[in-house]
């Protein structure tokens, strides 16, 4: 049921709005560049009132109006960094569904990799561990020969009647 | 009449499930094998009852009994039959009873086919099944009971959420459940091992067919929902890094890494502690899944059971479940005799570099997921984590992995020979090199993602299909005798050559899709025409009419390319009076390379319509990739070695101890 909790959503939140479409023909903006930059920002702008939604995506009248916003400012030719400062200004850090680099996201940004490294550790640990031991038991020469041996015959074992597990 | 047996038949398991959870692991424990011979019958008993109940409620459903309460809040008598019945699963209640039925059929089914278990192991792992289905079974009981009685009975029923009345949802769920509720499987056998303090390759043996079915049903079960996703929804994505979303993939990557670790314990006897770790891990993942979706806690108050102590019991539940796995693993893991030995560069390091990989993709989607609540816990702050901080910490983990998968099965157990497998892969560097060139010749503009995406797919395509060609030496002996040896070749061998494909393919769709895809919204009236991607799309009118429990307006749009007539979409929008619902029905034009997506917003005859097309290359290649590594899981759950009860094979892969002790 993994959509039903955004459908659920709409549900309340859209009522008594009609079906979920997002972006209006009335709002595109003539200048397909500035139109381009404004979905693209439109994408990581969060419509406050829906359930992660970006307001790209969500019909709801707040996400339309912070679309028209965006448009208005992208018009009037200000940069992306200063509408998202604008509506971060406004809004709090809540409306970016990328959330900056701070102090309160370090942990969201650097924790996977901290995980990769205390995992890359461990594994390497791990498998350091695994080879010390099997390197302690170093064949000799007559061991070698015979290991040399079995794997002969078994090559000609293999020719006769291809073993598809040999290798697997 | 009955709805009160469905009800009695619930209560009747959850007694039975108290006595399958407990007698067995006292019997186990002492060495009593009448105690312990108890678990089989129990367990059969447990799945009967629930299947009872089950039948109870479905049977209220189809026959529109709407004196049970949650028949009335879910069904009407207007609705098709195929709603009727998926609308048994399709709300809080009767979801749950689905859940444990799955749990019980899989604890049936070791109860019918573990012949060849020790009888000890069978006991423990009947018993920890039927402690799961203890807490879910009583969580129900006493929580939320389907069968309640509605009266005076309403003469109709509310209908079910129409966005859920559709084929693709009727079959999400069960398959979503049965991967869920299939990890239970894997759980059950790692907790049965800590208390046995023993695994041993028999014991992975049987983990992996569990796991592999599970982890099938799972892909079938996701794929499927965003299927439902893309086309329902009338938005043209496939897939929003969702909270609901991320709670079944979670469960998926996890599943995906025990998958493999499984191989290295049944193959080689290591990994064992890890593994171990890997299904409760798994399994705990499935229960939060199961918790984010009912508890409203990401969601404030929009979750499916809207009561926030049905969330809180479901929490304590897993608390319990992954809390006294963990204690138990902390005590037992240490005394677990390490395996096999192995060099790092190797098939084994190999799946020791996917599970690491694998973990720290986990452990990104859960951080991204629960983020913004454990923020908001500790510090008050709000944040969202959306898609696109998804897209950029996931990505990047997925890439090496990628890389690997072409690697790692060119590899031999225990010492492999790194430059050799790069040698043998120029195959695959050629398709990667060629798929990158292809696509760089295509593109209008320079764009880098598409051509790196299509670089790995193709280098993963090429890498399995090497691998595979290898096996059967293609092209290096007669053709006939390639055949023969692709025949020999066991089943998993052709599951896994398949799984990795559908990888290769779903990367493919994955990517174009999300650099390539355009979109047109206008505002058009009868006559006008939409231009995309080289198709132009006329409406040529709106018809309204009526559906069996819906009104509709459909519009009719006439398709051509360079003047030649290709198809007539059209997209519906509904209203379901008894909902008080719109929907809107998209019309997807699918072929090989894309598919034209359209669908209508509002509008009348005086302003004209809202159209919105999309052109989505390659979507179609999303589904085809999961359906091939469906398949690919299929095939080798077909294998005979996962058979249960086929007997095991000869190996002839002695250890090193064995080789050294020869002479």
């Amino acid at each position: 049921m993994k959509r039903l909790l955004t459908i659920l959503t709409l549900l309340l939140m859209l009522t008594p709005v009609a079906t979920p479409l997002a972006v209006e023909p009335e709002e595109i903006l003539s200048d397909p560049g500035l139109e381009a930059r404004a979905r693209a920002l439109s994408k990581n702008i969060r419509c406050l009132v829906c359930q992660n939604q970006s307001i790209d995506d969500s019909n709801a009248s707040l996400a339309r109006d912070l679309r028209v916003i965006v448009r208005e400012r992208l018009v009037a030719g200000e940069t992306d960094e200063a509408i998202l400062d604008y509506l971060v200004s406004r809004y709090g850090e809540f409306v970016l569904l990328k959330p900056r680099v701070t102090a309160a996201t370090y942990a969201l940004w650097y924790g996977p990799w901290v995980v990769l490294a205390f995992g890359a550790l461990g594994a390497a640990l791990f498998l350091s561990r695994r080879r010390n031991v099997e390197r302690a038991a170093p064949l000799d020469d007559a061991e070698a020969a015979r290991v040399a041996d079995l794997l002969r015959e078994a090559d000609a074992d293999q020719d006769q009647h291809p073993d598809p597990e040999a290798r697997s | 009449m009955i709805a009160e047996l469905g009800h009695y038949a619930l209560a009747l398991a959850l007694c039975v499930a108290v006595v399958q959870s407990t007698v067995p692991l006292y019997g186990a424990a002492r060495g009593d094998d009448i105690l312990m011979s108890l678990a089989r019958p129990a367990a059969s008993a447990q799945f009967l009852a629930i299947l009872v109940a089950f039948g109870a409620l479905t049977h209220g459903y189809v026959t529109s009994d709407f004196s049970i309460l949650n028949v009335a809040q879910n069904s009407h008598s207007l609705k098709p039959m195929l709603y009727k019945v998926s609308g048994v699963w399709g709300n809080h209640e009767g979801s749950m009873v689905l859940w444990v039925l799955i749990l019980a059929l899989f604890g049936f089914a070791v109860a019918a086919f573990g012949n060849n278990l020790p009888p000890s192991l069978r006991a423990r792992v009947l018993s920890v099944q039927g402690m799961i289905g203890v807490g879910f079974l009583g969580f129900i009981l006493l929580t939320s009971n389907p069968f309640e009685r509605l009266i005076p009975a309403p003469l109709d029923g509310r209908d079910l959420n129409p966005l859920l009345q559709d084929p693709g949802l009727a079959f999400h769920p069960p398959m979503l459940y049965l991967g869920y509720v299939g990890f239970s499987m894997a759980f059950s056998f790692a907790v049965a091992a800590l208390i046995e303090g023993r695994v041993d390759p028999a014991w992975a043996r049987w983990v992996r067919p569990w796991t592999l079915a599970a982890w099938t049903s799972l892909t079938g079960g996701i794929a499927l929902g965003s299927w439902w996703a893309y086309y329902e929804l009338g938005w043209g994505g496939w897939w929003y890094w969702d909270p609901v979303e991320n709670a079944s993939f979670m469960p998926w990557l996890a599943g995906t890494a025990l998958l493999h670790s499984a191989i290295v314990v049944e193959k080689r006897d290591a990994l064992k502690s890890w593994t171990i770790l890997l299904a409760i891990i798994t399994f705990g993942l499935s229960l939060m899944g199961t918790f984010l979706v009912r508890s409203g806690v990401l969601t404030s108050v929009h979750a499916f059971a809207v009561d926030p102590e049905r969330g809180l019991v479901i929490l304590a539940l897993l608390t319990i479940a992954i809390g006294g796995a963990l204690i138990l693993f902390a005590i037992r893991a240490p005394s677990m005799k390490l395996g096999g030995m192995f060099q790092p560069i190797s098939r084994e390091g190999g799946l020791v570099m996917n599970n690491l990989l694998l973990s720290v993709a986990t452990a990104t989607v859960f951080i991204g997921t629960l983020y913004p609540l454990f923020l908001d816990a500790t510090t008050g702050e709000k944040v969202s984590v959306g898609p696109p901080f998804f897209n950029a910490a996931f990505v990047p983990v997925m890439m090496p992995l990628v890389l690997l998968v072409a690697v790692g099965p060119m590899l031999a157990w225990k010492r492999g020979d790194l430059p050799g497998a790069m040698a043998r892969l120029w195959t695959a560097a050629i398709l990667s090199i060629a798929a990158a060139g292809f696509v760089w010749s295509q593109q209008n503009d320079v764009a880098f993602g598409p051509i790196v995406g299509f670089a790995f797919a193709g280098w993963l395509a090429g890498g399995s299909i090497t691998e595979w060609a290898e096996r059967i030496a293609l092209f290096r002996v007669p053709l006939a005798t390639s055949l023969a040896r692709a025949g020999g070749l066991p089943r998993s061998a052709h599951g896994m050559t398949l799984a990795h494909l559908g990888l290769a393919i779903f990367i493919c769709g994955a990517v174009a899709d999300s650099f390539w895809r355009q979109e047109v919204v206008v505002n058009a009236k009868p006559g006008e025409t939409v231009s995309i991607a080289g198709f132009d799309l006329t409406l040529d009118k709106i018809e309204r009419t009526r559906g069996p429990n819906y009104q509709t307006e459909t519009a009719h749009l006439s398709v051509s390319r360079d003047g030649a007539p290709v198809t007539t979409l059209r997209p519906e929008r509904r209203f379901y009076p008894v909902q008080q619902m719109p929907t809107t029905e998209a019309a997807i034009h699918s072929t090989f390379l894309a598919d034209l997506y359209a669908a209508i917003g509002e509008g009348g005859d005086r302003q004209g319509w809202t159209v919105r097309v999309w052109h989505n290359p390659l979507v179609p290649w999303i589904w085809a990739g999961c359906l091939v590594m469906v398949i690919g899981g299929l095939v080798s759950l077909s294998d005979r070695r996962l058979r249960v009860g086929a007997p095991k094979r000869r190996t002839n892969a002695p250890s090193a101890a064995q080789v050294a002790g020869a002479d």
